[in-house]
């Protein structure tokens, strides 16, 4: 089956076929891991407790009884080594899937995904190819304070040499993991832990085992015709949560999903601002040189311009280090009353 | 013939070498091995150690001419290294080298066109011009990196794949005395020890760390012996054989499935750490002429040939006039050759990729970007 022929007949699949069943985040990436791990002996899975203890957020549930020692591999507490590790095991010919517990634990391994894997393709100008996916939970979470809590879009999606994807879904989940996992360059792969445990409906073709989104192009979850809310990961939701509620005041909001962060599918944002005239991006990271700040400059800088009859905003995390306390917790991150706010002034109501 | 080489080794070897009487001892011992060189192999080392000689000095020319630009750390003094670590594996095995690396990517099978034209930025450099000095690939051969001590956990990413794939082939990753401090070299010797890793971990110690010497850099100078766990063998680096002999024997143990090994290569750089340090601010003039006098690898290997009858002095003088000719045709080539073409600046982002758009210095800006 020509995987490019198969993707884009399945690009709208969502509109026209009934849901086949209910699959949840952690059991789409699983089984996303588990159909590439079978399709290729080169694929393999790394990072501390991804064997036997079935994953810390037991995403590689059942792989190591399945497939054993020599593909699902416990490494010590090391990342800056077995991070190294998946990036020369790619070198020589083989595909691994490197898992960071957290993003934020990849601060201590950046060096290797960014100066070891980005970059050799292009030093190497075409002799050295990287097929490695980096995968983890990133972002805020729920009560894991400062340390844990990091958003890594802005900090991965900076760099030239990766891609960086950002899954909302279980449809994105499956379908970009599995697109990760059989792209021949490094891909950053940015989940949610919170999202892990949401169901979500698959119909029978994404369930299909050759299923792949494609990388780099973002979907518009819902139409509107009044405002553009450009969002990723679980985000996304909050977005259509506030569409539900505006609608109810009349107000029609265009949900983007980005679905991929590097590369960033501007054209798709464009097309929906020059509809709508109005622009809201909403991320859990910092404001500071974050994505939504990506997404307004190029939005500056292009053919959309001209049709915004008001000036992009943002809507992010608070520009501080993740509290503890719940209710500290709850005021440091977007909420949906806080993008229906913002919509309401872009839109001057 | 034959001559014997010293070897210091980690109580381990000896466990290794079936002598349970050395078991109880804690310190290092020595050994000697014999090992044979035959005329061909003599006369091939010099050949290839000469040309990596002349090769980093007419380097060291091209950079003092402003031809050559950016980092340049040149290799001279270390042939042996190169050379014996090439004569004890086959092609077909793996190495990744950090930043010293001319000589390695000459060894691995780059020719010298190819890599002074990588130093000069030309479009028929091994890299098309875009990697430079530090950042020189071919097959089973990954580099030149420039970051210190991140080659090591990528080389026992190499021997995993090797392992996995089953293919009886190991990796050789080398690192420096400045980098021996890393934590992630101890990071992979873990996991190398741990999962039986086919990884020979070489230190080349030659004695400085960019300006810092190996006393004020490290708690323990015995770089043989950082491995813990993992057997050490302390080798004379200014001579190709015993090298060689080193290899062989480390190559065999990693290939039997009895994990990695680390080895020590005891020498020496004539040159500073690069081409921006004079190198004698933190030794003396006197110490580098004794070296160069004393332990040469390229001077040693010549008479030690003369001396036993296996060439002549006008055989080794053809050698070197041929050598100069390869290396004066190279340097012609790395200085006329063009740079690299201006649309290729955005070539080579992603692999098996269709064609995209990068954006330039400013939004009108559009470049094209291959795979």
């Amino acid at each position: 089956l020509n995987e490019n022929h198969f993707l884009s007949c399945l690009v709208e699949f969502s509109k026209t076929s009934p849901a086949a069943v209910q699959v949840n985040v952690r059991d789409a990436l699983n089984q996303a891991m588990d159909e590439e791990l079978e399709r290729d002996e080169k694929v393999f899975l790394l990072g501390e407790e991804v064997a036997q203890y079935d994953g810390a957020y037991k995403v590689s549930r059942g792989l190591w009884k399945k497939y054993g020692d020599k593909r699902i591999i416990d490494t010590p507490i090391t990342e800056m080594g077995f991070a190294g590790i998946a990036v020369g095991a790619a070198f020589a010919g083989l595909r691994p899937i490197c898992e960071f517990m957290t993003w934020n634990f990849s601060m201590q391994a950046i060096d290797q995904v960014i100066n070891s894997a980005a970059k050799t393709y292009y030093m190497s100008a075409g002799a050295q190819p990287v097929p490695i996916v980096f995968r983890g939970p990133n972002g805020s979470s729920a009560g894991v304070a400062a340390q844990h809590s990091q958003c890594f879009a802005a900090w991965y999606g900076h760099c030239p040499g990766l891609k960086v994807v950002s899954p909302w879904n279980s449809e994105d989940a499956r379908g970009l993991l599995k697109a990760a996992i059989r792209d021949n360059n490094p891909v950053v792969f940015l989940e949610n832990e919170l999202m892990y445990g949401v169901p979500f409906d698959l119909s029978e073709e994404v369930m299909h085992k050759d299923f792949v989104l494609p990388i780099g192009k973002a979907k518009v979850e819902r139409q509107g015709t009044h405002i553009t809310l450009v969002s990723h990961s679980r985000c996304v939701g909050f977005c259509l949560d506030a569409a539900a509620v505006l609608a109810k005041e009349g107000v029609e909001c265009e949900v983007v999903n980005l679905r991929t962060i590097r590369p960033l599918d501007v054209e798709t944002i464009e097309a929906s601002v020059m509809k709508t005239g109005h622009l809201v991006t909403v991320e859990g990271g910092w404001p500071q040189y974050g994505v939504g700040a990506e997404i307004c400059a190029r939005i500056m800088e292009g053919p959309a311009f001209n049709y915004l009859d008001a000036p992009a905003v943002r809507v992010t995390g608070v520009d501080i280090p993740m509290p503890y306390a719940k209710i500290l917790e709850d005021h440091s991150v977007p909420q949906i009353k806080d993008i229906i706010f913002t919509v309401k002034k872009v839109l001057n109501m | 013939f034959s001559w014997t080489c010293l070897f210091y080794t980690t109580h381990f070897y000896h466990t290794l070498l079936n002598k349970p009487e050395m078991q109880n001892e804690m310190e290092t011992s020595s050994s000697n091995l014999s090992a044979v060189l035959t005329r061909e192999q003599g006369l091939q080392y010099y050949r290839t150690m000469q040309t990596m000689r002349r090769m980093e000095l007419k380097a060291d020319q091209l950079y003092k001419q402003k031809i050559i630009r950016g980092f340049c750390h040149l290799y001279d003094g270390q042939e042996a290294c190169a050379m014996g670590i090439e004569a004890g594996i086959n092609p077909t095995d793996h190495l990744i080298t950090a930043y010293r690396a001319h000589g390695y990517t000459f060894t691995r099978g780059v020719c010298v066109r190819e890599i002074m034209a990588e130093l000069t930025g030309r479009r028929g450099g091994v890299a098309k011009g875009k990697g430079g000095s530090m950042h020189m690939y071919a097959k089973h051969f990954y580099g030149g990196n420039g970051i210190v001590g991140a080659q090591v956990p990528l080389g026992a990413g190499v021997a995993l794949a090797c392992q996995y794939q089953g293919n009886n082939q190991v990796c050789v990753a080398l690192y420096g005395d400045g980098a021996a401090n890393q934590g992630q070299i101890f990071e992979s010797f873990n996991m190398a020890a741990l999962w039986k890793l086919p990884c020979i971990f070489i230190c080349e110690n030659n004695k400085f760390g960019m300006g810092t010497s190996v006393e004020r850099s490290s708690a323990s100078t015995d770089y043989f012996k950082r491995g813990d766990y993992i057997p050490g063998i302390k080798v004379d680096g200014m001579d190709v054989l015993c090298v060689r002999e080193a290899i062989k024997f480390a190559a065999d143990y990693c290939r039997a499935g009895k994990g990695p090994i680390v080895m020590e290569l005891e020498t020496y750089r004539y040159h500073g750490h690069s081409m921006s340090d004079p190198g004698v601010s933190y030794r003396s003039r006197e110490e580098i002429q004794e070296v160069r006098s004393k332990s040469d690898p390229i001077t040693m290997l010549k008479e030690r040939m003369l001396s036993n009858n296996m060439a002549s002095v006008e055989e080794i003088k053809e050698i070197d006039v041929d050598i100069r000719k390869v290396i004066e045709d190279a340097a012609q080539f790395a200085i006329s050759d063009p740079e690299p073409p201006l649309d290729e600046l955005c070539n080579h982002i992603f692999a098996n990729d269709l064609p995209m758009e990068v954006r330039g210095t400013n939004p009108w800006v559009k470049l094209k970007s291959v795979s």
